[in-house]
């Protein structure tokens, strides 16, 4: 969900690219209709790449086509696993454009910038 | 007393002992509950619906731990390390990360429900260091959190506005940077419980039309 927001930086920011992850699982509860909320606003593909650097492989390349009433549960199921209990405890994140490296400290992204920037 | 703005800035304000003195304050706590359960009346969120919010000075999750009992999913932020550990020791549901806000915020187009924020406003009217110019920062804040919320959304900000020429001064850049909306003053004739809630429409839609 995040993109960079340096000044200046604002094409081909975004997804940040993970790096040097240390990931929490934290069981929370399940929540099908906050995911069906959230389906349209996620960019599908970095959803994926994201998910894969953190070595999570459960969700399909492409956005299943049936997103109406009958959404399989195993899809939402693997997809609250991914937004909601997946935590980046330790790492970075890089910018693909500017390579502004955010680093992430006990599950907090600092996202604080330099003032000149 | 001083207002707590004018003092240091707000990273350095709330230091470890001010965040656990703060959240432990029972007076603090009983206002900032009535106040966020205000602010959320005012987003006016659709019933039934799990929105996702966004609290801008998230502090150590006094008002996010209402959104908690509350049901909503949240992302806090704050610029204060201490009070954002308060919060992880206080264990608060949302996600966290140390931004100012006045930097401009780094979410995806369309990406919230609503927003709220408590008592954080007029901390953004400082120029708490040389490169700090207020109007730009405020200019910076509403932009971009104007586009990190979806279309229709609305945010609820409850400050204490130093005087007419800061609340125009905010009033304006939010207008500006395509906010509409107005200022809810609820108990206008208390000195005490005078409360100033900034109330911001993104986008005109109807209430209540689903957006895609
Ligand atoms: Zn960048």
């Amino acid at each position: 969900m995040l993109q960079c927001h340096a000044r200046g930086c604002n094409t081909n920011n975004f997804p940040l690219e993970l790096s040097e992850v240390e990931i929490q699982v934290l069981e929370t509860d399940y929540n099908p209709q906050f995911l069906r909320n959230m389906i349209p606003k996620l960019d599908w593909n970095a959803l994926v790449v994201t998910a894969k650097k953190v070595g999570i492989t459960a969700v399909p390349d492409v956005l299943p086509e049936t997103m109406n009433e009958d959404i399989d549960e195993n899809f939402l199921r693997n997809l609250h696993r991914i937004l909601l209990e997946t935590h980046v405890q330790q790492g970075k994140m890089t910018c693909p454009n500017c390579k502004h490296v955010y680093s992430i400290r006990d599950g907090i992204p600092n996202m604080l910038l330099n003032d000149e920037a | 007393m001083s207002r707590p703005e004018h003092q240091a800035p707000p990273e350095i304000y709330y230091n470890d002992d001010e965040a656990k003195k703060y959240t432990s304050n029972t007076r603090i706590q009983s206002v900032q509950a009535e106040m966020t359960y205000r602010a959320l009346e005012l987003l006016s969120l659709p019933e039934n619906e799990s929105s996702f919010l966004l609290d801008i000075g998230c502090g150590s999750g006094l008002s996010g731990e209402i959104l908690d009992e509350e049901g909503y999913i949240w992302v806090g932020m704050d610029i204060s390390p201490a009070m954002l550990q308060v919060a992880l020791e206080r264990e608060v549901e949302g996600d966290l990360f140390l931004q100012d806000v006045g930097q401009g915020m780094a979410f995806r187009p369309g990406t919230f429900d609503g927003a709220i924020s408590i008592s954080v406003l007029q901390w953004l009217c400082n120029a708490d260091h040389t490169s700090h110019n207020p109007k730009t920062r405020l200019t910076r804040f509403f932009s971009t959190l104007y586009s990190s919320l979806r279309r229709g959304a609305r945010a609820v900000f409850q400050f204490y506005p130093e005087n007419d020429d800061q609340c125009e001064l905010i009033m304006n850049t939010a207008m500006r940077c395509g906010f509409e909306g107005g200022l809810v003053v609820d108990y206008p004739n208390s000195k005490k419980a005078k409360k100033y809630f900034l109330c911001l429409f993104a986008g005109q839609s109807a209430p209540g039309v689903k957006q895609q």
